[in-house]
């Protein structure tokens, strides 16, 4: 085989190979989630080797609360073009018109209507019966619980007692009405995997992930990046120079950045090693409570 | 190892595999806290994650210190209740090799969650409370770890702490176990005394067991070499999508579930005996010159052979075995159980059709191996079968490989996967009976009698008129000199089906004999009429799908069940509410009426005679009669 990719990342590549192929054979209208962080740029970069030389099978869907990173959304249109995708860019406007935002609504809110509710309306307004989304089990201890097909209710609810068995690689797809899908072909991947991969296939990603010099500004012991003058400062803050990176992407207010000078997927993957806190930890979402994200996957979040 | 030095979490690159295993054994057992420790004690757990352990190992913890198996029970009832619902899935490396636990739950209600973790593993720790020794549960998952072909196994001892670290009681728990793992077949066993909580022998020798000389726990896992041979088997590629950008490409995507396949080696379409050769293997990184088991491809051939997805590209030397009946073990994972004769969907690979259980042969007693005759399965229930699918299949024994020999059943109506199954060996009747060539068929015997065949199947609730309408129906038809046969409960149950009652596995078989006898009815020519609660869609699904589809009409005689009570031509209500009649449907049992029944007759709104013509214009517009 061409692929000089170590043992383990060729079988997992294979693995969400399989999934999404499963997918787009057994699903009437899929989509696959963009949220334009490195595990969607992994997930596209596997979804165009599954059905080379065809295009992809179904349009992409970035859910844009209007507070992610300029830099996040110039990467994302950049992208669509360059690789000719279709891309669906929805965003909750009856949330907009009630001023909800991460500042002053708070981080459960927001995520609530500007990133859960929005994805719902998103998926039911084009009538989506499987969504594929990146996440992965090693990610955060409710996730390790999920299945690569996880069922969905009518109202995007996820029931984590009931879910179905899976067994091999057979996957059951069947759907009552009103019911859908979500597909993780990621599952079985760690972050320091997703890297080594980005490494390895030289994956376009945000610049984000790399070490600069950037504006910050400390709250709750994590860096705030200042990517714009809608971050209220308070008295006597200043934002200052720091060199530092993102490990995950999201909602600029609630993403916190790490003191870092690895500035290659290389570099990323040898400060990895020696790291001692996990990925979720510049998550301010995830902390709301200890369970916080089983909560929200219940309601419908990804 | 990264453990030792500098503390960090050890992920490693370079061409280390992979192993997968699993943790299971009775409750309490201790498996998620050996996991967490074998997490802890390879600095594998990061800050964040121990200070969030530190804080819920406070509010939930049952240890004291550090509760680490509230590292993977991740789920808010799992926490609170301090038990494991469902399977966890982690992800660790050492230098040495990359490893995927799935952690699953020990109490008996969720065996099927433990199931589907063996299915992926090559290895299963199996954990035993010294205190306790072997139990039930403990040869429960032996049982179902063997029949998911799983051969490695580590019996870890846990708790040896609670024991005084005693050598012997060591031995006789490993002497129980080897003696019932040896019966059903070939499979390692190491032992391994050790204390999840504390960490003897978890990632290093413990000096509290001077006795025990063998490896610790992560030393066996990083060393063991788990029998796969896959590659060695005969190629097999099932098809699980077609590729086809334009009109000039067409390509067939699919992963090589064994043996490998070079461009130019021969191909043959499983059960078709249509062979082709391999023109090119086309991947985004170019195109390919050989692909193994494991990679997934897409295969263009040198010839135009029609193939779909569900078909599977075979060794032509090597072919599976095809066949519509075979024998499999069952395991029952659906709260509702399983009956034979009713129809299911089963999906093996990446084909998926109608199938139903022809004979439950007998249910395994888990605990004893004991072989007992019963009737269906209920959830976790685990059986030796004979299954039937609507067409041939090809399949290869699931004890040769996995992925061509396992298969699930799905519940045609509430969609669940209902059960999981691991082909035997197939049964030849089919291909021994072969159909006599008939030179008077089905088309000539109904054109002598100047009509088309088809079966009217009247499905209602007791009382709703349905054998009313019948009588009126085959009375017209008759005076206009049609050929018709009258089916209904009472001409089959006091003879063909005498043997059946009226629970919900009797229904079913009942209903499953009055469709063939319809169905070789319809070869005769006859226009059938059929006259059946036949209460469960599942049941019509099935006489549907064996009768031509122009020939079948699903007829509603629909009334509500408050006007059937009130009607009870046969008094079989007072009966059944006054207790005297069991499972009666509409009382004890229910009644699903029909979602797309190709005539609905209202028998409140309108008479029987404006039934019976409804129905005759049916078949006048069908150009039956």
């Amino acid at each position: 085989m061409a692929s000089t990719l170590p043992v383990h990342l060729r079988r997992l590549e294979a693995e969400a190979i399989g999934i999404m192929r499963e997918v787009a054979a057994e699903f009437r209208n899929p989509v696959m989630l963009y949220s334009i962080g490195k595990d969607s740029s992994v997930m596209l970069h596997l979804a165009r080797k599954a059905f080379y030389p065809a295009p992809l099978p179904f349009p992409l869907l970035h859910i844009d609360t209007l507070w992610k990173f300029r830099e996040m959304i110039a990467f994302r249109d950049e992208t669509a073009r360059r690789l000719g995708l279709r891309l669906i860019v929805h965003t909750n406007e009856e949330g907009v018109r009630r001023g909800i935002n991460p500042i002053t609504s708070g981080s459960a809110l927001h995520t609530a209507v500007m990133k859960t509710e929005a994805l719902k309306q998103a998926l039911d307004r084009h009538g989506f019966d499987a969504a594929l989304g990146g996440a992965r089990r090693d990610e955060e201890k409710s996730r390790a619980k999920e299945r690569v097909f996880s069922l969905r209710s009518a109202s995007h609810g996820w029931v984590p007692r009931n879910q179905r068995p899976e067994l091999w690689r057979l996957y059951n797809t069947r759907l009552r009405p009103g019911e859908t899908m979500r597909v993780f072909p990621l599952s079985n991947w760690t972050e320091h995997d997703v890297w080594e991969y980005i490494a390895a296939e030289q994956i376009p990603i945000v610049p984000l992930y790399f070490a600069a010099l950037r504006p910050v500004v400390e709250r709750s012991g994590t860096w705030i990046m200042v990517d714009d003058d809608r971050l209220p400062l308070a008295p006597g803050e200043t934002p200052q120079m720091r060199r530092v990176r993102f490990r995950t992407l999201g909602c600029y207010p609630l993403t916190g950045a790490i003191e870092s000078n690895a500035a290659t997927p290389a570099e990323i993957v040898a400060e990895l090693r020696e790291t001692r806190r996990s990925e979720r930890q510049g998550r301010l979402i995830d902390n709301d409570e200890e369970a916080a994200m089983e909560r929200k996957k219940r309601e419908g979040y990804f | 190892m990264a453990r030792d030095g500098a503390g960090a979490p050890a992920h490693c690159s370079g061409s280390r595999d992979l192993l997968r295993f699993l943790t299971c054994g009775s409750v309490d057992d201790g498996k998620s806290t050996l996991i967490g420790r074998l997490l802890h004690d390879c600095a594998l757990i990061f800050d964040d994650q121990l200070e969030a352990l530190e804080r819920e190992s406070q509010r939930f913890g049952t240890t004291g210190g550090i509760d680490f198996s509230l590292l993977l029970d991740g789920l808010e009832d799992e926490r609170q209740q301090r038990i494991t619902i469902d399977v966890a899935y982690r992800y660790f490396a050492t230098p040495a090799r990359a490893f995927v636990v799935a952690d699953a739950p020990g109490h008996e209600q969720y065996t099927r969650n433990m199931a589907t973790g063996a299915s992926t593993s090559d290895l299963a720790v199996i954990l035993v409370d010294a205190r306790n020794g072997v139990v039930a549960q403990t040869m429960r998952h032996a049982f179902i770890c063997s029949l998911l072909g799983i051969r490695h196994y580590v019996l870890a001892v846990n708790k040896m702490d609670l024991v005084g670290f005693d050598q012997a009681r060591f031995a006789e728990i490993v002497a129980r176990f080897t003696e019932f793992a040896a019966r059903f077949g070939d499979s390692e066993v190491c032992p391994i005394p050790l204390s999840a909580l504390e960490g003897d022998n978890v990632t290093r020798r413990s000096e509290r067991t001077p006795w025990y000389r063998g490896p610790s726990l992560l030393e066996h896992l990083e060393r063991v070499e788990p029998t796969r041979g896959l590659d060695q088997r005969p190629f097999r590629f099932p098809v699980q999508w077609i590729n086809r950008p334009n009109g000039e490409f067409r390509g067939f995507s699919g992963t090589v579930v064994s043996g490998s396949i070079r461009v130019g080696d021969p191909v043959r379409l499983a059960g078709s005996g249509r062979t082709t050769r391999v023109r090119e293997i086309v991947s985004f990184d170019g195109p390919l010159d050989e692909v193994s088991v494991g990679d997934a491809v897409t295969l263009r051939l040198s010839e135009e052979i029609d193939v779909t997805r569900g078909d599977m590209l075979v060794d032509p030397r090597n072919p599976p075995e095809c066949v519509d009946q075979f024998a499999a073990h069952v395991i029952w994972m659906s709260e509702h159980r399983m009956v034979p004769g009713r129809s299911y969907l089963l999906k093996i690979g990446t084909r998926t059709l109608p199938a139903t259980v022809t004979a439950l042969k007998y249910r395994v007693e888990v605990s004893s191996l004991a072989h007992l005759a019963d009737r269906s399965l209920g959830l976790n229930d685990i059986g030796f079968c004979n299954l039937s699918t609507a067409a041939p299949i090809a399949f290869d024994p699931y004890a040769e490989n996995r992925d061509t020999g396992g298969f699930i059943l799905i519940d045609r109506l509430t969609t669940e996967t209902a059960g999981a199954g691991m082909i035997t060996f197939g049964l030849r009747r089919a291909s021994n009976i072969h159909w006599q060539a008939l030179t008077v068929g089905r088309q000539e015997r109904a054109a002598l009698k100047g009509q088309a065949a088809a079966v009217l199947w009247l499905t209602g609730l007791s009382g709703a008129g349905k054998s009313t309408i019948a009588d009126l129906v085959e009375k017209q038809l008759y005076a206009a000199g049609r050929h018709t046969m009258l089916l209904d409960g009472d001409n089959v149950r006091h003879g063909l089906n005498r043997d059946l009652g009226f629970t919900d596995v009797d229904r079913v078989e009942n209903i499953r004999r009055v469709g063939e006898v319809a169905k070789l009815m319809t070869e005769a020519g006859l226009i059938v009429i059929c006259s059946f609660i036949s209460p469960f869609r599942a049941e019509r699904q099935m006489v549907r799908e064996l009768i031509e589809p122009t020939e079948f009409l699903e007829i509603f005689v629909d009334a509500p069940l408050e006007e059937c009570i009130r009607r009870d031509p046969k008094g079989l209500y007072a009966k059944a509410t006054a207790g005297r009649i069991e499972n009666f449907t509409g009382i004890g049992s229910p009644y699903e009426p029909p979602e797309a029944a190709e005539l609905r007759l209202d028998t409140v709104s309108s008479t029987p005679e404006d039934a019976a013509a409804r129905i005759l214009d049916a078949l006048r517009q069908r150009r039956i009669i």
